[in-house]
């Protein structure tokens, strides 16, 4: 009835012995579901461009037979091997063939995934409710009362659960396109498998989406029966649990968006942009002094921006410079720190345990950053005074009320702005027309750009003037 | 230009140079962005991003688009790279390239998500199953996130295998200046890929070989292979090393503390000099003899409770004294604490 396709290969070249006979059992489905696909494959044309996964199971050597690019898979990552293969290759005919121990059991995850996003791949699910290599453990497929290598006394629900129903879970999805289960047990059932296999692939040819073929397979060698018996057996036990039919049959089933828009790879990577609107740096070092500077107070207060925004101004004046986030639990508790260096020469560590600067945006990071700051070291502290008693060691303190200012300025989050005026002014150790780019550079919203210039103004002035009083 | 990049950013800008046109990912702190910034960068250069179900399926999607001959990578940390290391196994069986990033947490278990250097085992020594050998890359800067990443591709496609970049929590967070430029790398043609044409139609790409002589064959096949990168492939730099009478060594992060310490402890009159390993397989085990050949001790320093030392002590094999100064849980040993060890008590000038 079905002639041998020239999709096979005349001789199994890649079997070591009996090379022209496959190393299916006489009776088993596997050969003839084999059969089905070379003929479909070999009237599509799709000889050539046909890329098939082999799974781990009985068919885990398809690849001797199928004349087509072979891959073979690890247990149950068909659908996975097969999704990248199909979009590396979106010109080619990717078939996945699996069993139901890697389908239906430790390939679960794999193959509801890549039915739910619609992969535009086959997958052909040979289901004959037994494990075949291994020598007939139970599958996930195996019917209530089945005798197995692992379920001696029958399968037991109470034990382990009733059979899976593929076809009919993944028909529950929105995107595949076409599901079918079919069995192998009479002539007729097999024209009906022929048909769905070859629909199948046509969908998937036609770029439609997912599609998935159940076939019912009988195993006459683990079931321990003749093969006739064992196609009676597929007819009398397993169809009555795993009715046939077209379970989903809808096509487009997702429509094509095109995706995001394509760019140069230069322009992605940010290396023409002229630098956000920044100004040229203004010399070779030369206008920023080397400087280690820890920011730290509570999330949202802007701290980490802070210290990108000094080690952007390092950067664009021609010094070496690195940024370090705090890590670990405090990024969960609602308080940050981060570590800034810059530095005239090749960094070492990012890590600094003594600052030169230290910028405390609350109470807490004062108290527990303020005795590591370096002796004669600068503390910027966002508060009208210290707190009652505390005592900055060796450090000098600039208390700088940020939150307030920004807060008059109308907008609290420029808090960071009015420091990094602040420090500019205390420190000298940047140029104010390098920190104001950085600044308008690193506020991405447009509208806010005038407010934090101003509070960048209000911090120097507000340094500015307390130098004068002191 | 230089570009204030993250460590887990350039990541991603250096694969795109390489030429990478896949990235398959699940999410996982602290590897997170390198998937987020392969998702905003790959499709815009036609590539291919995918959040995948798991791990295990990221991995087996990065099997099947090398298998079509694509360069492809992905990356996670601690607990996503175990569950990675079976599809490993696979793609080092099958002789496949691909680049897997680690941004090493703290471990074991959920561990927390801090930085460690605690899969050094897992991938340097192998962690899947069979005798194959990952080829481990350790950068310690933002730039050599992207350089490294770069050269792991290379290498990945040079010797058929994957190839890991082993790094941490903070190279993978921090920011530093990146210098890049827009020359895309175009890899070597792959003939022996799958990719759904007549030229690769014969191909055939698996690991399974029943019959014992044939495997022996393969996996001796692929032994010659790792000799010849561990001829080929070591890479290191010395710091300070020429006239040094103690050693300190130590890879990623670490690294960087190091050559504070080490300038620290010169400043001190102490002949302290750094080897830094930058391939941690093959282990730069010459360079090491060399470099502690005039030294009277030698210092490990890592964030584990001991991995790299045991290769240290396997390359020195007993000619000098190594000691481990080891950290764990997401801390880092401050430059003063390396001092502590270094130098005699009150030398260090704070
Ligand atoms: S064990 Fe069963 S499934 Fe496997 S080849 Fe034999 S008959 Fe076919």
């Amino acid at each position: 009835m079905l002639s041998k396709s020239d999709v096979f290969y005349d001789r199994y070249e890649r079997k070591a012995e009996l090379q022209h006979q496959t190393h299916y059992c006489p009776g088993c489905g596997h050969g003839i579901a084999h059969k089905l696909l070379a003929e479909a494959i070999h009237d599509l044309g799709a000889k050539d461009s046909t890329i098939f996964v082999s799974p781990v199971g009985c068919s885990v050597f398809a690849y001797y037979y199928f004349d087509v690019g072979n891959v073979q898979a690890a247990h149950g990552r068909t659908p996975a091997v097969a999704t990248a293969l199909k979009r590396s290759c979106p010109g080619s005919l990717v078939i996945g063939y699996q069993g139901d121990g890697d389908l239906a059991a430790i390939g679960t995850a794999e193959i509801l995934h890549a039915a739910n996003r619609g992969e535009a791949i086959s997958i052909f699910f040979v289901n004959n409710a037994i494990y075949g290599m291994t020598g007939g453990q139970m599958a996930p497929t195996t019917l209530v009362g089945q005798t197995s290598t692992t379920t001696p006394w029958g399968r037991r629900p109470a034990n382990e659960g009733y059979p899976i129903h593929v076809a009919e879970l993944l028909a529950t999805l929105e995107a595949p396109a076409y599901i079918e289960r079919v069995s192998l047990h009479d002539g007729k059932n097999i024209m009906k498998a022929r048909k769905a296999i070859r629909k199948a692939l046509d969908i998937q040819r036609a770029g439609a989406g997912f599609t998935f073929v159940e076939i019912l397979s009988p195993c006459p060698t683990i079931w321990k029966m003749t093969p006739v018996e064992a196609q009676r057996w597929v007819e009398e036990k397993l169809l009555p649990v795993f009715p046939l039919g077209i379970l989903r049959d809808r096509r487009p089933a997702i429509a094509a968006d095109g995706g995001p828009p394509r760019k140069p790879m230069a322009e992605v990577l940010g290396l023409t942009r002229d630098a956000a609107g920044a100004i040229p740096a203004s010399g070779a070092g030369a206008a920023v002094q080397p400087v280690t500077v820890k920011v730290a107070g509570f999330g949202g207060q802007g701290v980490l921006l802070l210290g990108q925004m000094l080690a952007e101004i390092g950067l664009r004046e021609g010094m070496e410079v690195s940024w370090l986030p705090s890590y670990g639990p405090e990024m969960r508790s609602g308080s940050a720190h981060c570590h800034v260096c810059i530095a005239g020469e090749r960094i070492g560590s990012p890590l600094i345990s003594n600052p030169d600067v230290l910028i405390a945006m609350n109470e807490l990071s004062l108290r527990k950053f303020a005795p590591h700051v370096r002796a004669g070291g600068l503390i910027l502290y966002n508060q009208d005074a210290l707190p009652a008693g505390f005592d900055a060691a060796a450090a000098r303190v600039v208390c700088v009320p940020a939150s307030r200012i920004a807060d008059d300025l109308g907008a609290a989050r420029a808090a960071n702005a009015v420091l990094l005026g602040a420090l500019q002014a205390e420190t000298a150790t940047f140029g104010a027309e390098v920190a104001l780019s950085v600044l308008v550079a690193a506020i991405r919203n447009p509208s806010l750009h005038e407010l934090n210039r101003k509070a960048f103004q209000a911090g120097r002035s507000f340094a500015a003037e307390r130098t004068a009083a002191a | 230009m230089r570009q204030l990049t993250k460590g887990n950013v350039a990541v991603v800008k250096g694969a795109l140079l390489a030429g990478c046109g896949a990235y398959y990912g699940y999410p996982i702190t602290p590897a997170s962005e390198i998937a987020e910034a392969a998702a905003l960068y790959l499709p815009q250069v036609g590539g291919v991003f995918l959040q995948a179900e798991s791990e295990v399926a990221a991995i087996n999607m990065v099997y099947g688009a090398a298998s079509a001959g694509v360069r492809a990578m992905t990356a996670s940390s601690g607990p996503g790279v175990s569950l990675m290391q079976e599809g490993m196994s696979y793609l080092a069986g099958a002789e496949l390239p691909c680049v897997v990033v680690d941004v090493v947490r703290g471990g074991p278990g959920l561990g927390n998500i801090a930085p460690e250097q605690s899969d050094y085992f897992a991938l340097v020594k192998g962690g899947g199953h069979g005798c194959y050998r990952n080829l481990v890359l350790a950068p310690a800067s933002a730039q050599e996130m992207a350089d490294l990443t770069r050269l792991a591709f290379d290498l990945a496609d040079r010797y058929r295998n994957p190839a890991v970049v082993l790094t941490d929590g903070f190279i993978g967070q921090m920011m530093e200046p990146v210098d890049l430029d827009a020359t895309v790398a175009v890899p070597e043609a792959k003939p022996w890929a799958v990719a759904g044409t007549a030229e690769t139609r014969k191909n055939l790409i698996s690991s399974i070989f029943l019959e014992p002589d044939l495997l022996e064959a393969h996996v001796r096949k692929l032994e010659a292979k790792y000799l010849e990168a561990e001829r080929l492939e070591a890479r290191h730099e010395v710091y300070r090393g020429e006239d040094a009478d103690t050693l300190v060594v130590g890879y990623g992060i670490v690294s960087r503390v190091l050559r504070s310490a080490v300038e620290q402890a010169r400043k001190a009159g102490a002949a302290v000099g750094l080897f830094r390993p930058i391939s941690l397989w093959p282990f730069p085990k010459e360079a090491l003899v060399a470099a502690a050949s005039r030294c009277r001790r030698v210092l490990v320093v890592e964030l584990s409770t001991g991995q790299m030392v045991e290769d240290v002590r396997l390359a020195l094999n007993g000619t000098v004294p190594v000691e481990l100064l080891g950290r764990v849980g997401g801390n880092v040993p401050s430059v003063e604490e390396i001092l502590d060890r270094l130098l005699p008590v009150g030398a260090a000038a704070r």
